[in-house]
């Protein structure tokens, strides 16, 4: 029940993107994919989903090679959500959310009755069952992020792969988002995603990843992986820590590191 | 003709878009075409007894009504229901694959070259020793083309690498079209290839439907069994892989399906242009956006137009007889320019 890269390394156009990962996941889990800009989160999500075949190394799913895995098998083992997939034609939320049936339909077959449940369970899950007959163009960024979301849930996959499913969103339905993936893993699906909000990996997330040049440069608790030394040299941040009301910690990415004044002469001081 | 269209479009008890009204489009639609088909063989310029001339050719009796309706009014008709479902179909399969609704038939190219191969054919006076000259150039044409399309989709081009090359394709083959008809020793010759490129379906034998109807079927099988990935399409590329989609696959499909339903169209009769754009357009307020939806009533609706606008040119019965080809572009232009405002006026 894990998946697995070993010794995997990926290049496009003869640059070196990965240069060497080693991980195990395990399902169950929320694990949050952190990092820079271009610290190569969504290429690791992408070979994840079998869509970037690695020029070393191996990706196992439960010790089963993902490049000798058949196409529509690895799609319901699976499921991935890809940042910036806009939806090209005005079709209705619904219909939208179906396509995540795709994997587990047979050609020229309509939706099973199973389909439809797992459609209307997806809908439910992210609040957009009021939207089903809305097309497209007509939802905010917000009601397409949830509806997109709903397509990858609709999957009803092993594995869940999101890259930043909560940059459109507003504060309630970024905590919505996030407590359906945690809710997702506790469910026993394994769900990797990539996030950009520090403060919310930390408060959700199980287990963080840490990618910076390529590398994973910090895997563990989040409490165990964002330490100071960590966010300065990979960030470039310092954080404010604090406790919630209910007890749980939180940090807070607050300023820059290293730099002390707002009238910086533009040199950088070592932090 | 649109009077069955617009039955359906009232909105009715039931919501359109839904399986239920996608059936009910797709029978009407086929109940169209049947009978339009018959409409077409029991229409022509010579008044015609058809059920004596059934009769006598199911009684294997060589009379002349009987020879008339074999080999000049079935054959008309029927090409017509297949060059209009080859265009409707290859029309929505285009515009989903590519996500584009100014997409047609000829995209990628292959009408363009289906016509060179022709127009060569005719040039080079095969033509006139080969009654088949001209499809068979056609569909030679279009041959080259697919395999060149075929060979950048194999090495993972992309849609916009396929669009570039058919913009490419289209514009080569136009150009030594052109080249052709400038170098034609007499101006009698290039007229004859400008209003063979116009499309027609007249004087059409059974032999252009047992050459093309082979070549059509297997080009509608394989882009109908595109329908659900493009349906996965609609959220790109990546997210299509991730849901199973084979997309090396998918092209090679699409374009090895349109090459066989447009070229040996065009190859049989000539350019007939606008069906391809409109008709998807024309679909997709019934039965909805999403793209695999609307390939069947396409292909269907195109077997409509295409089969009424060759039944007008005979009852306008102008001398010379109006062009296909320019019929369906005069009708479809206007029409296609209304559809877009008043859907942009609703949509605003």
């Amino acid at each position: 029940m894990s998946f697995s890269l070993q010794n995997v390394q990926v290049t496009f156009d003869g640059r070196m993107i990965l240069p060497e990962i080693d991980l195990a996941l395990e399902r169950g889990r929320f694990v949050g994919l952190v990092g820079p800009n271009g610290a190569g989160k969504t290429t690791l999500l992408r070979v994840l989903a079998g869509l970037v075949s690695p020029a070393q190394g191996r990706v196992t799913l439960d010790g089963q090679s993902l490049s000798g895995m058949r196409r529509d098998a690895r799609a319901r083992r699976i499921a991935a959500l890809f940042q910036g997939a806009g939806v090209g034609w005005p079709m209705t939320v619904r219909e939208i959310v179906a396509l995540g049936r795709l994997p587990h339909r047979r050609a020229f077959a309509g939706l099973s009755d199973a389909d439809e449940a797992a459609v209307a369970r997806a809908m439910t899950r992210t609040d957009v069952s009021h939207l089903a007959g809305r097309t497209e163009p007509s939802l905010s960024s917000g009601e397409r992020m949830r509806t997109l979301l709903a397509r990858a849930l609709a999957v009803e996959a092993e594995w869940l792969l999101v890259d930043e499913p909560v940059t459109a969103l507003d504060p309630a339905h970024q905590l919505d988002a996030m407590a359906l993936l945690r809710a997702a893993s506790r469910d026993g699906s394994g769900v990797v995603a990539v996030l950009h909000d520090l403060a919310l990996a930390a408060r959700f997330c199980d287990r963080i990843l840490v990618l910076s040049g390529g590398r994973i440069v910090a895997d563990g608790r989040p409490e165990d992986a964002f330490t100071d030394a960590l966010l300065a040299h990979v960030f470039g941040v310092s954080v404010e820590r604090g406790r919630a009301a209910d007890g749980t910690r939180y940090i807070l990415p607050w300023a820059r590191s290293g730099v002390q004044t707002e009238k910086s002469d533009g040199a950088i001081i070592p932090g | 003709m649109t009077a069955p269209l617009r039955a359906v479009a009232k909105p009715g008890a039931w919501r359109l878009g839904t399986p239920r009204a996608r059936r009910t489009v797709v029978v009407v639609l086929a109940l169209a075409v049947i009978a339009l088909t018959i409409a077409s063989i029991a229409i022509g310029y010579a008044p015609f007894d058809v059920p004596a001339a059934f009769v006598d050719l199911v009684a294997g009796k060589t009379t002349l009504p009987a020879m008339v309706l074999w080999e000049l009014r079935v054959p008309r008709a029927l090409l017509g229901g297949l060059v209009g479902f080859s265009l409707g179909l290859t029309g929505a399969a285009m515009q989903g694959y590519l996500r584009n609704p100014l997409a047609d038939p000829g995209i990628l190219g292959i009408s363009s070259a289906a016509a060179l191969g022709a127009v060569l054919a005719f040039y080079g006076g095969l033509a006139a020793a080969l009654s088949l000259a001209l499809p068979l150039g056609g569909i030679t044409g279009a041959g080259v083309a697919a395999l060149l399309l075929n060979a950048l989709a194999a090495r993972g081009s992309g849609t916009l690498g396929l669009i570039l090359a058919g913009v490419g394709l289209s514009s080569l083959a136009g150009a030594l079209t052109a080249l052709a008809l400038n170098l034609s020793p007499n101006p009698y010759a290039a007229l004859e290839i400008v209003f063979w490129m116009m499309g027609s379906l007249s004087d059409r034998s059974m032999d252009h439907v047992l050459l093309c109807l082979p070549l059509m079927g297997i080009g509608w099988g394989l882009m109908l069994s595109t329908a659900s990935a493009l349906d996965a399409l609609t959220l790109g590329e990546d997210t299509a892989a991730s849901l199973g989609v084979g997309l090396i696959s998918v092209q090679l499909r699409l374009v090895t399906g349109a090459a066989l339903a447009v070229g040996s169209g065009v190859a049989v009769s000539g350019a007939i242009g606008f069906v391809g754009l409109v008709v998807p357009h024309l679909m997709r307020p019934l039965v909805g956006a999403r793209p695999g939806a609307s390939l069947l009533p396409s292909g269907l609706a195109g077997a409509v137009l295409v089969l009424a606008a060759d039944i007008g040119v005979r009852l306008l019965a102008t001398r010379p007889e109006l062009k296909l080809g320019v019929v369906t572009a005069l009708v479809g232009a206007p029409f296609l320019i209304v559809l877009l405002l008043r859907n942009r006026g609703r949509r605003a």
